[in-house]
């Protein structure tokens, strides 16, 4: 069975390089088809991978270099369930963004399929990479593939600002991680992920291992587009091609949460297993900051994109409070919201990207009431926006419900009503503009939100038939995640496995066979009272933003939104300088409270 | 075992992100990256450095003789590959930029684009 695992990434990579090969000799729509084979094969083997993976972890040494008592020598591929089910979740998405595009770039390079390829098996490999190294590799590659994404239409100055700044950011990012590896490798010698935690798990804690952690989590956060590390986001994404972004949003983000995860659980919680309370209250810190940041802003946009962008961070800061809460339940319901936001949100890039098409605008201003005789489309958008709320049982409730579980089990009760409020400004924000293009409400005039320039709308031509119901499946998927029979049980009971660090490092070096978990029932789980409250609270109060949002500018009492919103807009300023020093004043702050707490 | 190399690892880092906050052209804001990247090397090799050893090549010499590590060669050559490409597109993206907005200050892109 081990032989699959290098499958999801050897596959992808090579299907990019026949791509690139037969350039020029293979008409292109045959190149799509192997591109599109391709994606599709990696979302089959995640799934198989996953099912497989329930029942046990599967190893994958290359070349044969097995651990020789109990020390690791060679390269390991590991998948447990939420790797396994990251492949599956990025195979996908890929694959919904390559048959998406197969009308919507009618004349884009065949290099997009390429990069899309790569892109997709550099995350495939971070997600099941079991060496801290690798994962900084595929990190890169992943990285590259996107600022090539980003800046594909080079005829724009937009694109090309965004793809700089998204290039040096998560570059320094990266530069972060290694320094954080080198100061693990010079403490342990290790390079393999159980073996550095075993190594450590030994050795207590001590001021190199909470600088290193610093460095690794610091540079996966920048990746993850977490305060204040989040600023080159907005300014990618929205600007990507609409698929690019439906992929970029819906894995590549969380890929750095997944990343935050794995090193905590793997590595470092053997160090700092007795202080975990004061890991997990940065990251909480954090994570609220995120959203709430990411919500309000998100609120002050009339840029779609921009608005879609900052939705993102500010559902990756409900999953990192999610994560930050170091418990299994804390980290399944991460992984729920995850899995719905992941789809939640390509569907509304891609509905945006039909939008493009049709309209030749992404501004809700400018697009007032010019979409009134699109049902369809305005379906696909209120029902996304609303599943990214959480209203009972729909779109990413169960995440939330699992999150709240666990915010109160730590005695953490404060946390889940600040989540549900970041979730429904998010949401408020996507009604608003819903209501303003659908259905021609409110006005459009509005001082409040930003000034955005336009996008260069795709080639016509585009084929309505095949982009919206690709875009209604991914939405339906998404919507649907809360009420899958089982998936919040074997979640929490991959996630419980996900954080055992000792039976992890037994299981890779000593090669103990892996536990099994009890066999799992396909139920709906039902929630408590106070989640469904919180869940119709959120939607009620999204839902009356988008109201006021709507109307504000009539009502007057602006001007006291005016300054807190042009000081926000000032943060975030495009220029690049800035963004690194935030970058680096962030990177001091959680580095410094570390040192301070953990000792 | 002496901090230099450390602290000089730490002053590399450093000077290259103050390069990359205060850079007015991105050619320059590359090449500070650069710096700062460099500053992994010496941390990887001053990590895997032993007093006395020799090059890790152990073709024709005793079994037993110190050398150095060559494990954080090979990551800085991992590193150093990896880092290349990053650079090469970043100064493809600024030729572009030059291109459409006649300059490379990351402050007036900024106003331009809003």
């Amino acid at each position: 069975m081990s032989w699959i695992l290098p499958l999801p990434v050897a596959i992808p990579l090579l299907a990019a390089a026949v791509v690139v090969a037969t350039d020029h000799v293979l008409p292109r729509r045959v190149e799509d088809l192997v591109a599109i084979g391709a994606a599709a094969t990696t979302c089959a083997l995640g799934v198989v991978l996953m099912l497989r993976s329930e029942r046990g972890d599967v190893i994958h040494w290359f070349g044969g270099w097995h651990p020789r008592g109990g020390v690791a020598l060679g390269i390991d591929f590991v998948a447990d369930p939420l790797a396994a089910a990251m492949t599956a979740l990025v195979g996908g998405l890929v694959l919904v963004a390559l048959v998406y595009s197969w009308t919507y770039l009618e004349e884009a390079a065949r290099l997009f399929d390429t990069l899309m390829l790569v892109c997709c098996g550099a995350m495939c490999g971070f997600a099941l990479s079991g060496d801290l190294f690798n994962m900084f590799v595929w990190l890169e590659l992943m990285g590259v593939a996107a600022y090539a994404l980003t800046g594909f239409e080079v005829k724009d100055l937009g694109p090309l600002q965004g793809a700089v700044n998204f290039a040096i950011v998560n570059g320094i990012g990266g530069y972060f991680v290694v320094i954080g590896i080198a100061l693990a490798y010079a403490r342990t010698g290790a390079l393999n992920l159980a073996q550095i935690g075993h190594t450590l798990a030994g050795g207590g804690s001590s001021g190199l291992v909470v600088v290193a952690m610093t460095f690794v989590v610091c540079g996966f956060l920048c990746k993850a587009a977490v305060v204040p590390f989040h600023l080159w986001l907005a300014d990618a994404y929205a600007v990507a091609p609409s698929p690019v972004c439906a992929v970029f949003a819906g894995v590549m983000t969380d890929i750095g949460l997944l990343g935050v995860a794995r090193v905590y659980w793997t590595v470092f919680d053997g160090s700092f297993a007795a202080d975990r309370a004061a890991v997990g209250d940065v990251l909480v810190s954090l994570g609220v900051a995120t959203a709430l940041l990411g919500g309000a802003m998100a609120f002050l946009q009339r840029h779609l994109k921009r608005m879609l962008a900052y939705s993102v961070v500010c559902h990756v800061g409900i999953m990192l409070a999610g994560i930050g809460l170091l418990s299994a339940k804390g980290l399944a319901g991460a992984a729920d919201v995850l899995l719905a936001h992941g789809l939640l949100v390509a569907g509304l890039f891609l509905t945006t990207g039909i939008l493009i098409a049709l309209l030749r605008s992404v501004d809700e201003l400018h697009l007032h009431g010019r979409a009134r005789g699109r049902p369809w489309l305005a379906a696909l958008w209120f029902a996304a926006a609303v599943g990214l709320a959480g209203p009972p049982y729909v779109g990413l409730y169960v995440g939330h419900a699992v999150i709240d579980e666990a915010a109160s089990s730590a005695g953490r009760a404060w946390l889940p009503p600040l989540l549900w409020l970041a979730g429904a400004l998010a949401s408020a924000s996507l009604l608003r503009a819903g209501a303003r293009i659908f259905l021609g409400l409110g006005t459009d005039r509005d001082r409040l939100l930003a000034h955005e320039m336009k996008e260069r709308p795709p080639a016509r031509g585009t084929r309505l038939a095949v982009l919206v119901p690709v875009t209604a499946l991914v939405v339906v998927f998404g919507l649907v995640v809360s009420v899958v029979p089982g998936l919040p049980q074997r979640t929490e009971a991959a996630a419980e496995r996900f954080g055992d660090r000792a039976a992890y490092a037994s299981f890779v070096l000593h090669g103990s066979p892996a536990v099994h978990g009890p066999r799992l029932p396909f139920a709906v789980e039902p929630a408590s009272l106070e989640s469904i409250l919180y869940g119709v609270g959120a939607t009620v109060l999204a839902l009356a933003l988008a109201a006021w949002g709507l109307y504000r500018p009539e009502l007057g009492g602006s001007r006291l939104l005016l300054a807190p919103a042009r000081v926000l807009k000032a943060v975030h300023s495009g220029v690049i300088g800035d963004y690194v020093m935030w970058l680096t004043v962030g990177t001091a702050l959680v580095g410094g409270i570390w040192a301070v707490t953990l000792r | 075992m002496s901090y230099l190399p450390y602290a000089v690892a730490a002053w590399i880092c450093v000077v290259g992100l103050y390069g990359i906050v205060t850079s007015r052209n991105l050619i320059h804001l590359a090449v500070c990256l650069t710096v700062t990247q460099s500053s992994t090397y010496v941390l990887l090799l001053s990590v895997g450095y032993v007093h006395g050893g020799g090059p890790p090549i152990f073709k024709g010499v005793k079994l037993g003789t110190t050398s150095v590590d060559p494990v954080v060669q090979a990551l800085s050559l991992t590193d150093i590959v990896v880092s290349v490409t990053v650079l090469a597109l970043i100064l493809a993206l600024a030729l572009d930029v030059h291109r459409q907005a006649g300059t490379v200050d990351p402050d007036e892109i900024a106003a331009m684009h809003g």
